[in-house]
């Protein structure tokens, strides 16, 4: 009798958390964004039915240019993160001396937040005293570039800056399922005649590939969302240039305080990330593995 | 000898080169933290305190640093304790609702954080959790417990049930025996699941950007995004703020990262 209750029990903290902090709020995200709702001109509130969807579709430039630079955002840092990770986890999978250090090493710029990730980078790139100086002074280069001033360096910039944190996670992640990987496959495959390549692609690659689609959509997500390191590197600048979805979203809510059109933005946003989770599942064949 | 040529063009090469990407900036950032200002020698040396006096005293670092950490081992604590109730109940218990429970957990994974501020901060505002370290801690800990959970649930399963019914038919109630049997067995997991959950909370900015705009309630994420507008011209201070906010996690990253890459490989995140 008393272990039936027991499980709800202890799941009912988590279970009060998710409801009051995560599906509450998506709730009132989908009620928000039927109503115009700005803090600062309360008189004018109300129910407007689909006007902020309609007026986001048919009026709102910055929200298509938005939306594509997040998609173009997303692409570049999911695609490189992988192929750096993996390349990363195969290295240190191997045995080598002074092993242990080298994980600790790579890995840790996964520690650090978005913000201090920001901090160092403007170190590093400012135009008087960071590296391009530094480099210039030694003749390479140009003294003084500002890439992050320049419109035609700012995205590169960035994806630079956010993969330094962001290889990590993928390296870690496909070390793990590296390791997992049984010895005899290799060895039955080297029996077989193959090499470190077609090893590679008929072993490995296969083996991986449930935690490389899962690791690969986690990650489009969260780059998707990610507003800390974009919000203070560029601001979303240069002219917008590099404005994201949710960056769009949080200065519409922290700004401009408009809470129902950034509701009908924030809307969008799942709805996209939802078709784009199950497409992407399907098309990748997710738990099937050869 | 090509044996080893090839080896060093295929280990050690691209190794030592991701190790300066790796690198550079952080000894970036020491070195600016700790030479005097007007000096571009890229050795520090004569070492200065200076800019970590100016950050932790005269711009307040030192209560950032405290809010930060209350905030960090709150989180800790509540993540770990939740996560492993949590994941005891999913890993040793059969129960209506259980698929439907775990498919929530997931499915919070893919809900932004950023986007969710504007009915957050509508919640915040009505409980009077503006402004409040305890408020943070909730919100951080909302935010991390799902995946908290699946990973803990994943560890509990790899400890034999075996042990713990063993010490049940030997007159142990259920409790008993998980306090005497399995949690001794999960102490990896407790640090690898409670070190995340610090260092998550630790680097947490939107949400304290947006719920503590009294300055004395301020997290060094926060304090740094300030530094990062006011001192563009203090780059000493920047770095040395950095430095602070740097140390902490990224020592404790260095321990436990082994934990959770082995972790990992148990199986613990295909559940």
């Amino acid at each position: 009798m008393k272990s039936r209750w027991a499980p709800y029990a202890l799941i009912a903290p988590t279970l009060l958390l998710m409801v009051v902090f995560l599906v509450y709020p998506i709730a009132s995200v989908g009620w928000f964004s039927l109503r115009q709702h700005t803090v600062t001109q309360p008189w004018k509130n109300g129910f407007i039915g689909f006007e902020n969807f309609r007026r986001m579709l048919t009026e709102d430039p910055l929200f298509w240019q938005s939306l594509v630079f997040s998609a173009k955002w997303v692409a570049v840092e999911v695609g490189l993160q992988l192929l750096l990770g993996l390349v990363l986890a195969l290295i240190v999978n191997e045995t080598f001396v002074g092993r242990a250090v080298a994980r600790a090493l790579v890995f840790s710029p996964w520690a650090v937040s978005g913000v201090l990730t920001t901090g160092i980078w403007i170190l590093l790139y400012n135009p008087s005293t960071g590296i391009f100086q530094q480099l210039a002074q030694w003749g390479i280069g140009d003294p003084g570039t500002s890439v992050l001033g320049n419109p035609d360096t700012v995205f590169e910039a960035t994806v630079v800056t956010e993969l330094w944190r962001g290889v990590p996670f993928f390296a870690i992640l496909l070390l793990a399922d590296l390791q997992t990987i049984p010895n005899d496959l290799y060895e039955a495959a080297s029996v077989d005649g193959a090499g470190r390549w077609r090893r590679f692609l008929s072993v490995t690659l296969p083996h991986l590939k449930d935690a490389i689609v899962l690791s690969t959509l986690l990650r489009a997500v969260w780059e998707f969302n990610n507003v800390d390191l974009i919000y203070t590197l560029t601001g979303g600048g240069p002219a917008n240039q590099t404005t994201t979805l949710p960056l769009y979203v949080a200065r519409k809510a922290v700004d401009s305080h408009d809470f129902g059109y950034g509701s009908a933005l924030t809307t969008a946003g799942f709805v996209i990330l939802l078709f784009f989770s199950i497409l992407y599942l399907r098309l990748s064949k997710f738990g099937s593995r050869a | 000898m090509t044996q080893t040529l090839s080896r060093i063009s295929r280990l050690h090469l691209p190794l030592a080169l991701y190790l300066l990407f790796t690198l550079i900036p952080f000894y970036w950032m020491l070195v600016f933290a700790l030479r005097p200002t007007g000096n571009t020698s890229l050795v520090p040396w004569p070492i200065t305190f200076e800019h970590f006096d100016t950050v932790w005293n005269g711009i307040g670092f030192g209560l950032f640093f405290q809010n930060s950490l209350i905030i960090g081992i709150g989180t800790l604590v509540t993540v770990t304790v939740f996560a492993l109730m949590g994941g005891y109940a999913l890993a040793r218990f059969r129960f209506k609702g259980q698929r439907v429970f775990l498919l929530a957990l997931l499915c919070t994974q893919f809900i932004p954080g950023a986007m969710m501020l504007i009915p957050l901060f509508v919640i915040f505002k009505n409980a009077g959790l503006l402004n409040s370290l305890t408020g943070l801690v909730i919100a951080d800990t909302a935010f991390q417990l799902p995946l908290a959970l699946i990973l803990m649930s994943g560890f509990v399963r790899n400890v034999p049930v075996e042990l713990e019914e063993a010490a049940m038919v030997d007159g142990c109630t259920r409790l008993r025996a998980f306090f005497a049997v399995t949690l001794p067995q999960l102490r990896p997991a407790l640090v690898a699941v409670g070190s995340f959950a610090f260092i998550g909370a630790w680097n947490n900015f939107l949400f304290a950007l947006m719920f503590a705009s009294r300055q004395d309630k301020f997290t060094l994420p926060v304090g740094l995004s300030y530094a990062l507008g006011e001192f563009n011209t203090d780059f000493g201070a920047l770095a040395a703020g950095g430095v602070v906010a740097a140390v902490p996690v990224v020592l404790v990253f260095a321990v436990v990262q082994r934990f959770l890459v082995q972790g990992l490989t148990a199986g613990a995140v295909k559940g």
